[in-house]
């Protein structure tokens, strides 16, 4: 597909690194010859420098015969008047744009068809989500959902001293009495694909699949206190803190925002009233002891600074917080922070270029192809989820004869409302949902790609 | 320094050059010169037993491409596929020195049509082939071709060879792949040598001739098959040639534009108006200048709109020995072969684009000391040129500038007079072919020494490759490790 991307900052450069290695056409808009220069010795794509939202511009980015524009652009009113702009040049063309200002998110919504959107997305309203679903299950790093909600690729740390420590996974699905399936793992900042006999150490990440009604039990036997949150303290109070405020506050969990912006303050008071905005360095000592960090439930650090959000993290960490989030906006090298004990790590940019890239795989509608993708365990592998259609080869075989890619793991058999852990006797049907985990270099983008 | 990546692509350099090397050796055996069968026999089992042992020794490459492997990755691979080129013609005997077969070749690939050959007409025919086709692939780049067939997946490293190895100050792609990018250069490029080469033979050239000067004019190479170049064809060969040599020597995105018929753009674009306004504007001048030399206007214009096409094209066939014209004339076609064709054709010298913006830039200058207040930029065609594109377009003058001088002086040690000596240096540099006095059309380089030669083979690569690739070779910093 012929895709432009405006602007080129952090979700612009992600996008361009994922759609360009799913094969698309890319051009790529910015006023900053700099960053454009950057973007095309990296990633194999054309640069046009200019006004995103000029209509010269945009002609020379080739708007004409495009079928995808997305405005990433840091303005929310240049991403609008991009997009309307883009689209009265070319009826057909779909557009996304970036929206990030609360005020014009219903608006937006309303007015889709005038602004001509075809999908809006908000990074922050994202992240507020995502946080807000690990704390919904304390205990997991991160947790993917596929087949529509019924199952799930849970990311947890081995701890030293916890039942599943030093012990191989053939064993797993007895000590913790409910089926359950270890799709990949990552030792020392590298991930492996593990057998029955790999052996788990402390330190450990390990991504579990599981239908989604067995978790609880999942969390039960781990020995993970499933107690409710009920008090949460964020550091920062910018947007997601906003959101992830608003949303907590109405599901009845106290929360406390420390952000040493006065202004900022008063305004989230009024927009807030059940929350307790506190005025203040969160770096100082004595005011995180004073509001309660030693008894409080999770802990989110979420200020604009990604250094200073692990900082706070880890000593939140230190205080015996239960659970912690980190915000992490700009840092790439996340295999580094795997190795923290800094909690579930939120990337805000990652959650809308998976969102954006979702879209663009349902545009091309190609039978077969993944319908989601995950990346799991930093990136070096990945959890895709495929409809069996009528194209699929070796429906209703038995696993065990069919031959599969080295690398390559059906985790899970999603069938009617019921998923299934597959084993060697199970089978995939037409209309079933099947989630796939490979490691390694080779992304399989139809169904068919997984089978030797 | 990603030496494995390196040596990935120049293992894969040496098998494209195995597989050009196939043509000629079809034609010994179909001809039964069996020397130079042998030959080419011997230099492809090298060329693929190299590109195999690299192959092999280069496996498991990390990733990591990056403008100084880019560079390195050029400079090595063009000087790599000299070295296996040049086999056949010292292997055959037919030019048994080994230094005159480099230089010979390394004049084909970068498109120069220097020649060490006092006799061309001695050459057999798989040889000669070999010769006006290194032409052809140095033309467009052997990388390009490579970057066209070999998927590189999504990274854009791919844009570091492109920059190292296509001629032009700002080089940018057609369309956002780059494999599609260069499939469509090549496509323009195979297409207008067919051309070239129905035109040829509709004047009844013969078959392989045609070829041959299709490929030394697509390319803008101009090795010939006759010891006295194009001048012994009929005046519409040499015609056609004129006009083909220009069209070579035309940026080929201009072409691209045609087929998406965005024609305005390209008839108001600046570098393709100084290009033609400098061919019409030296035709007539020397035109005027040679009143009376000629027997016929027509054979004058002829003769001259030939030469002018040749020397700014840098292709360097000749119908007339030009260093019997006037010396006007003579100053005329030493200016052009300074200034060469447009960036993005298969020409060499400083190209019009460059020459358009330095001109720019220097004017800017001058005013900006008259006015120091006054803001100003650098546009062509409407659009601002990067400050960073000026800066690097006049550090490439002043690197053109010193390697023309050390080299001029480097070759003067053999004792030719300083007209011979400039034009040399021009001519190579440049990637002309033929210059003034002893190393005019009708005469060839065979008289230089050794060492010379080598100062010469080194100024055609850093002509061809716009400097930098070959001066990254020599580089201290290019061969630590970083």
């Amino acid at each position: 597909m012929k895709i432009i991307v405006a602007g080129d900052g952090k979700v612009g450069s992600t996008l361009t690194r994922l759609l360009t290695a799913e094969g698309h056409d890319l051009t790529v808009i910015d006023i900053d010859s700099h960053v454009l220069d950057r973007s095309v010795e990296r990633y194999d794509v054309m640069a046009v420098q200019g006004n995103s939202a000029s209509m010269k511009v945009l002609q020379q980015a080739g708007t004409e015969d495009a079928d995808l524009l997305i405005a990433v652009t840091n303005a929310d009113e240049v991403n609008l008047l991009c997009c309307m702009t883009a689209h009265g040049m070319n009826r057909k063309l779909h557009t996304i744009a970036r929206i990030r200002t609360p005020e014009y998110l219903e608006q937006t919504y309303m007015m889709r068809d005038i602004f001509a959107l075809s999908l809006t997305v908000n990074p922050e309203k994202r992240a507020a989500l995502e946080i807000e679903r690990l704390l919904r299950y304390p205990g997991f790093l991160k947790r993917d959902t596929f087949a529509k909600g019924r199952a799930e690729i849970v990311e947890l740390r081995v701890e030293n001293g916890s039942a599943i420590c030093d012990r191989p996974l053939h064993q797993l699905s007895d000590l913790l009495k409910c089926r359950i399936l270890v799709c990949a793992a990552v030792r020392n900042g590298s991930s492996v694909t593990p057998d029955g006999n790999f052996v788990l150490r402390a330190g450990d990440r390990i991504f579990v699949t599981a239908p989604t009604d067995t978790i609880a039990t999942l969390l039960k036997n781990l020995g993970i206190v499933t107690r409710p949150v009920s008090r949460v303290i964020i550091f920062g109070g910018g947007r997601i803190s906003y959101y992830l405020a608003e949303k907590l506050q109405k599901s009845g969990i106290r929360v406390q925002i420390i952000e040493p912006d006065r202004e900022r303050c008063v305004k989230l008071a009024s927009l807030l009233p059940k929350t307790d905005v506190v005025c203040g360095d969160a770096r100082d000592e004595a005011l995180l002891d004073s509001e309660g960090i030693d008894t409080c439930d999770a802990v989110v650090s979420c200020t604009g600074l990604d250094e200073l959000n692990m900082v706070l993290s880890l000593y939140a960490k230190e205080h015996g917080v239960p659970q912690i989030i980190t915000k992490v906006g700009r840092i790439e090298t996340t295999s580094v922070l795997g190795t923290l004990p800094i909690g579930s790590i939120v990337c805000p940019k990652d959650l809308s270029c998976t969102a954006i890239v979702r879209y663009v795989r349902a545009m091309q509608n190609q039978s077969g192809a993944a319908v989601t993708i995950h990346s799991i365990a930093e990136g070096q592998a990945q959890a895709l989820e495929f409809h069996v259609d009528g194209s699929a080869r070796h429906c209703g075989e038995p696993l065990k004869d069919i031959k599969i890619k080295a690398n390559t793991l059906i985790c899970s058999i999603t069938h009617g409302a019921e998923t299934i852990i597959p084993n060697g006797d199970s089978q995939f049907n037409v209309g079933d949902i099947v989630v796939v985990v490979t490691n390694g270099d080779f992304a399989p983008l139809q169904f068919n790609d997984i089978f030797a | 320094m990603n030496y494995k990546m390196i040596g990935r692509f120049i293992s894969q350099i040496l098998a494209v050059e195995a597989v050009f090397l196939l043509p000629p050796t079809m034609l010994a055996l179909l001809e039964r010169d069996f020397g130079a069968l042998h030959a080419f026999l011997i230099t492809l089992a090298i060329a693929l037993a190299l590109s195999a042992g690299l192959r092999l020794l280069c496996r498991g490459a990390k990733r990591g491409f990056y403008a100084l492997e880019g560079l390195f990755c050029v400079g090595i691979g063009w000087v790599a596929m000299g070295l296996v080129g040049c086999l056949p013609f010292c292997l055959s005997g037919q030019i048994p020195r080994f230094i005159d077969a480099f230089f010979e070749i390394v004049s084909g690939f970068t498109t120069t049509g220097a020649s060490i050959v006092p006799e061309v007409e001695r050459l057999t025919r798989s040889i000669l082939y070999w010769r006006s086709f290194s032409h052809w692939i140095g033309g467009m780049g052997v990388l390009v071709f490579l970057l066209a067939i070999v998927p590189a997946g999504s990274s854009g490293f791919t844009m570091h060879l492109m920059r190292a190895e296509s001629p032009g100050p700002n080089v940018g792609k057609l369309v956002p792949k780059m494999r599609q990018t260069a499939k469509i250069l090549y496509f323009m490029y195979v297409f207008l040598t067919v051309l070239d080469f129905l035109f040829l033979i509709a004047g009844k050239m013969s078959v392989f001739d045609a070829i041959c000067t299709a490929f030394g004019t697509a390319g803008t190479g101009g090795f010939g098959v006759r010891n006295d170049s194009i001048a012994g064809y009929s005046p519409y060969l040499q015609n056609v040639c004129t006009v083909f040599m220009l069209l070579f020597g035309v940026n080929f995105s201009c072409y691209y534009l045609i087929f998406l018929r965005q024609l305005r753009s390209v008839f108001e674009d600046e570098e393709l108006r100084l290009y033609f306004g400098l061919v019409v504007g030296s035709t007539l001048l020397i035109v005027w200048n040679l009143r009376g030399f000629y027997s016929t206007l027509g054979e004058t214009v002829r003769h001259a709109a030939f030469q002018v096409a040749s020397i700014i094209t840098t292709t360097g066939f000749a119908t007339t020995d030009f260093d019997m014209w006037p010396s006007l004339s003579k100053t005329i076609l030493l200016c052009l072969m300074l200034i060469g064709a447009c960036a993005g054709s298969t020409g060499g010298g400083i190209k019009c684009a460059r020459a358009l913006l330095l001109f720019k830039s220097l004017r800017r200058n001058i005013r900006r000391t008259m006015q120091p207040q006054k803001v100003q930029v650098v546009r062509i065609n409407e659009r601002v040129i990067d400050e960073q594109i000026v800066d690097n377009t006049n550090s490439y003058l002043a690197a053109y500038v010193i390697i023309m001088i050390v080299s001029f002086i480097l070759i003067s040690r053999d004792g030719f007079s300083t007209g011979t000596n400039i034009s040399a240096v021009f001519a190579c540099f440049n990637n002309i072919g033929p210059g003034l006095e002893q190393v005019g059309p009708a005469c060839n380089y065979s008289m230089y020494g050794d060492f010379s030669k080598l100062v010469l083979i080194f100024d055609m690569l850093a002509g061809r490759l716009e400097i930098f690739p070959i001066l990254a070779l020599f580089s201290r910093g290019t061969w630590i490790s970083r």
